[in-house]
């Protein structure tokens, strides 16, 4: 198994940052390119952006960002949010981005996972999904459907996603540590990768969901210190989970 | 004339290739014009995209032929993850499509506990970790490292194939990139 992955997460709104991020060390905490460039030194093992606020018109918007972040970023990202059609994806990968993260835009057209994965291969197609009592939730987590969150997860397996970008909506935001069980009955369940997300308060918590899932989405915990990422590693190192060697920079 | 040529087959990353050889001081361009490719100093063949839809690319535009042919007259020359793949001899990829054949070996499909192969790996005997993101990997007699079981590098002549991606592979991918452009 490859090693475990620590990855950020951003969420931008109109080709910012937005949300929680502390200000501390940051010139300007709203640029994406800023803050990637910082958490990529602060030895990030990737990157995921999330669009939150993605309209049909923010589409320039974002392309651009995407641009400005490959640029500049020496290791893999993820871009999420608003891509409805293959059209979507390739304009996001075209300007750079490694992979496109597909949540609810999947689950209405399933189709679209494997119309991308055909186009650029399985390893750039994320399927997110957003979990809560045992079903996948829409509109940031807010609206419960009726598909069963395993099989949602088999399927878009099946159907050619790279991987699982799954997040507990129960533990989103409680920094009281992932949801454990939901992550080991997706990732049983299927043979690509799983990133476990939400309820990150600590390196043990971290330490623990690398222990059953290939890798970690942190938000708030790196964002209130954004600094203290180099430390974050090596306390899940103590923790006893064995992250990549970071090689000096150039 | 730019320090690099990158090959262009349609589809693929090639701004995160061109950024990387930006940052170690390279121009670079994105091409597919045969005359191109057999007179630059150096050609990069990045990867990402599928085998049967790069090489129609290659095929098509003589750029597989002129690929030969800087071989044959030792023309250094980078394969980037499928472009590594590529320069093997045949794929087992979309239903099996043959390949440059710069290199002894074939593409199979990857039995690891997870597919894709994703994430960073330490390379053998190198000891760096690199980034890799792959669901398919060649067997070569001219394999020169190895990560997890898996040959991540060929070599031969003038051509230096690796499954894993240089250009996001933070300051270690930088130092190989480094390595590749100006050979001791």
């Amino acid at each position: 198994m490859p090693l475990a992955r620590l990855i950020p997460c951003l969420d931008v709104a109109h080709g910012r940052v937005v949300k929680g991020v502390s200000f501390v060390g940051l010139r300007d905490v709203g640029d994406p390119v800023e803050l990637a460039t910082f958490y990529s030194a602060g030895g990030a093992d990737e990157l995921v952006f999330l669009d939150i606020a993605a309209t049909p018109n923010d589409t320039a918007t974002l392309t651009s960002v995407v641009a400005q972040v490959a640029d500049v970023l020496d290791i893999p990202f993820t871009v999420g949010g608003g891509v409805r059609s293959v059209d979507d994806a390739t304009r996001i990968i075209e300007s750079g981005a490694d992979r496109v993260s597909l949540n609810s835009a999947a689950l209405a057209d399933p189709s679209l996972i494997t119309a991308i994965a055909n186009r650029f291969g399985s390893q750039a197609v994320v399927v997110a999904i957003d979990a809560g009592d045992g079903v996948v939730h829409t509109h940031g987590g807010r609206v419960a459907t009726t598909t069963p969150t395993v099989p949602w997860a088999v399927e878009a397996a099946n159907r050619g996603a790279g991987e699982i970008l799954l997040t507990s909506i129960r533990q989103d935001g409680r920094r009281t540590g992932f949801d454990l069980e939901l992550t080991v009955a997706v990732r049983s369940a299927i043979s690509i990768p799983v990133i476990a997300s939400g309820g990150a308060g600590s390196a043990q918590h971290v330490a623990d969901a690398l222990r059953v899932a290939d890798a970690a989405l942190v938000a708030s915990i790196v964002h209130e210190n954004p600094a203290g990422l180099a430390g974050l590693r090596r306390e899940i190192e103590r923790c006893g989970v064995r992250l990549r060697p970071i090689k000096e920079n150039r | 004339m730019s320090d690099v040529v990158v090959v262009d087959y349609g589809a693929g990353n090639t701004r995160s290739v061109r950024a990387a050889l930006s940052r170690l001081g390279r121009t670079s361009e994105v091409l597919s014009d045969p005359q191109a490719i057999r007179g630059a100093q150096f050609v990069v063949l990045p990867g990402v995209g599928s085998a049967r839809s790069a090489m129609e690319h290659l095929n098509q535009t003589g750029a597989a032929e002129a690929l030969r042919e800087r071989f044959a007259n030792g023309g250094p020359t980078l394969g980037i993850c499928l472009g590594m793949q590529l320069a093997l001899e045949t794929s087992e990829e979309d239903g099996g499509v043959e390949g440059i054949g710069l290199l002894s070996g074939h593409v199979r499909r990857l039995h690891t506990e997870r597919v894709p192969r994703l994430g960073w790996a330490l390379v053998e005997p190198w000891g760096d970790a690199y980034y890799f993101a792959h669901s398919f990997a060649g067997e070569s007699p001219d394999s020169v490292a190895t990560s997890e079981g898996v040959t991540v590098a060929v070599q031969r002549g003038p051509f230096f194939g690796v499954q894993f991606h240089p250009e996001k592979s933070g300051a270690a991918g930088l130092d190989f990139l480094e390595r590749c452009l100006s050979p001791a």
